[in-house]
């Protein structure tokens, strides 16, 4: 099989050299005579089969094959490669230009963009750039474990859209059926997403990645999704999660040496004795009642609420919850 | 079959202009750069030998010569320069080189910057699809100065908050890597008073400061192994199972979970790691009765008596400033 699969490397890399050395476009006949590994084909049949693989194998890897016809007399296409669309333009990094690179290329921690980004340091290298691959102690690394990612990679790449099952967000969480024609996959903070046109409900759409279940499955002609040239897709994930606005200041009182977390949450407003125990008064920005009730509970004994009387009150509902949820033997069923 | 020939074409057609940008580099080296044994490039070669230009005769087939270990390029066919980067090769390098411009302090995002523009030239109208990159912004100075101190080699002495703890402590430190996983900044050092390996959020980080000494974790200190993510059970951990109602129904996508067991209405059990139990605690009361910890019993137990504290402390507060009302 090596051996087959080397006669086709072979037949390809002289294809390449033949359309790159040509001005004129050469018809499939004239390169079937010309090129070796054509003429072992038994019937015109196996070489227009033969040839039709090569010129997609060629189009895959980025190599601008043209079409086109010598005069107004010829019955059918020919073919070349244009250079300067070919060759990879004149480029000289620095040393540390070089450093950036290569750490740029390590970054993918994720099969199909460190491929690619490999395949680009392979080019780059053949273009005279010295890129050292040692590691360094400074190591980013941008990973994606989700099942989803290379098939909606390769879609969105591929420019084709895709149907999957989501689990919501929210209470609920239910299973829904999308199709989506996928924009771009964008990770935030570390949390990868999908945005796209969401064909049921003929809107932008954002997806989680880890909601998203295998299989997703490409449907429709590659090339059948239009990205608006406008779009931001790191943006439009952004505005989603917009902080809501500060609408007040939450007091709190916490004890000596007690909640450093909550500390760091706020400012500290001053040394402050409660009830003959030493400690401080924190003021907390208040964006929401319910977020920041979350955080104040967990301390339990250990933290004060003294303003706003809702939030005094919403963490009071929070220990009494909980309170009544731990009340009786563990054990029992939800 | 096809995948065999997807690999190999483009190193075919690289081969020969690295070749003539290096004229004698050595087989290992070029076998490293392109990420093969040398036997492959070896064969590599031999193939290229047999391809060329219309006429096939000497002067038109690729010719190399070997002299001991090295190659040097005496007919080039035409092939000159590399293929130009594919569009999926592109974004790849583009899209990483753009994320590391947002890193200031982790990375020189001048020389990143210049870097970013040469290949942009370079690659033309490749065009990008579709990836993007935004990592959390951590404190510039904190990552810079952990990144001097690496390449200084010197110790750290730093002021580190601990969540699962919810305390502050000062710690000597060996600083043995920089890491950005999941999206943040982490200092991978030696921690001398836990005498092992650690990994300390940079948002985390207080303070620091550089010390005289040398930076010396000991030979054994392994880096952490993070092919399979951040989180690396222990055993240290303990687990917990916690039945959960609709409302915290997220902290199982928020924290790493080994089961979830669905059920109606959107309720779920999850059995959960923890360090600390304090921390669970914590977490526990912080949902109201969103979330009830099935086991162990004893931490069940500890809920229940911090939330009724919590209640008890609460209601001598209330009658104390009824008090000062009248």
């Amino acid at each position: 099989m090596r051996l087959v699969s080397s006669a086709r490397a072979e037949r390809l890399v002289n294809l390449v050299l033949c359309l790159l050395a040509t001005r004129q476009f050469l018809s499939a006949e004239r390169i079937r005579a010309t090129v070796p590994g054509y003429a072992d084909a038994p019937s015109d049949e196996a070489f227009f089969r033969m040839f039709e693989r090569d010129k997609n194998e060629l189009r895959e890897l980025g190599i601008p094959l043209e079409t086109g016809r010598r005069s107004s007399f010829d019955t059918a296409d020919g073919y070349r490669i244009a250079r300067q669309d070919y060759e990879l333009g004149e480029i000289d990094l620095e040393a540390d230009e070089a450093a950036a690179v290569a750490l740029a290329a390590r970054l993918w921690d994720t099969p199909q963009l460190a491929g690619a980004a490999h395949g680009a340091l392979v080019k780059l290298r053949a273009a005279g750039v010295e890129v050292d691959e040692t590691r360094g102690p400074v190591q980013p690394r941008v990973r994606a474990a989700e099942p989803a990612f290379a098939p909606l990679l390769a879609a969105v790449q591929a420019g084709r859209a895709v149907t999957f099952d989501h689990r919501r967000g929210g209470p609920t969480g239910e299973i829904v059926r999308r199709t989506v024609e996928p924009w771009g996959v964008v990770s935030w903070r570390g949390r990868w997403y999908l945005v796209g046109h969401d064909r049921d409900r003929e809107d932008v759409r954002s997806f989680r990645l880890s909601r998203i279940a295998e299989p997703v499955t490409p449907i429709g002609p590659a090339g059948a999704v239009t990205v608006p040239p406008d779009i931001d897709l790191m943006g439009y994930i952004k505005h989603n999660f917009d902080p809501p606005p500060v609408i007040g200041a939450a007091r709190v009182w916490v004890p000596q040496g007690r909640a450093y977390g909550l500390r760091r949450l706020g400012r500290v407003l001053g040394p402050r004795t409660h009830r003959g125990r030493a400690g401080d008064e924190l003021e907390i920005d208040l964006r929401s009642v319910h977020l920041v009730a979350r955080w104040l509970s967990g301390h339990g004994p250990d933290v004060v609420v003294l303003d706003p009387p809702e939030l005094v009150e919403a963490v009071r509902l929070n220990w009494e919850a909980a309170a009544k949820a731990h009340e009786g033997p563990p054990g029992s069923a939800p | 079959m096809s995948a065999g020939v997807a690999d190999r074409l483009p190193r075919l057609l690289s081969l020969v202009p690295y070749f003539l940008a290096r004229p004698g580099v050595p087989v290992a080296e070029a076998a490293a750069d392109f990420g093969i044994s040398e036997k492959q490039l070896r064969r590599d070669l031999e193939l290229l030998w047999m391809c060329g230009l219309p006429g096939y005769g000497p002067g038109d087939l690729v010719d190399l010569s070997f002299s001991g270990d090295t190659v040097t390029v005496t007919e080039d066919a035409g092939m000159r320069r590399p293929l130009r980067l594919t569009t999926a090769e592109a974004t790849a390098l583009l899209v990483a080189l753009r994320t590391l411009g947002g890193l200031p302090g982790m990375v020189d995002t001048a020389s990143v910057q210049r870097a970013t523009a040469k290949i942009e030239r370079a690659v033309g109208d490749a065009g990008l699809a579709g990836v993007a990159v935004d990592l959390t912004r951590e404190e510039e100075a904190t990552t810079a100065a952990v990144r001097t101190a690496l390449e200084q080699r010197r110790a750290l002495r730093i002021r580190y908050y601990t969540a699962g703890r919810d305390a502050v402590s000062q710690r000597t430190i060996d600083p043995m890597r920089l890491l950005l996983v999941e999206g943040r900044g982490y200092l991978e050092a030696w921690c001398r008073r836990a005498e092992g390996v650690r990994l300390f959020r940079l948002d985390r980080v207080e303070a620091v400061e550089q010390l005289d000494e040398p930076a010396a974790p000991p030979p054994d200190a392994e880096p952490t192994d993070l092919s399979a993510g951040l989180f690396r059970p222990s055993a240290e951990h303990r687990t917990a199972v916690l039945a959960l109602e609709p409302e915290a129904r997220w902290i199982a996508e928020y924290y790493p979970v080994d089961e979830v067991v669905e059920f109606d209405g959107g309720r779920a059990r999850v059995s959960m790691r923890y360090a600390d139990p304090a921390w669970l605690i914590r977490l526990v009361l912080g949902l109201g009765g969103g979330a009830r910890v099935i086991d162990p019993p004893e931490l069940a137990e500890a809920v229940g008596r911090r939330a009724r504290e919590a209640l008890a402390a609460g209601d001598v507060n209330a009658e104390q400033e009824q008090t000062w009302d009248s």
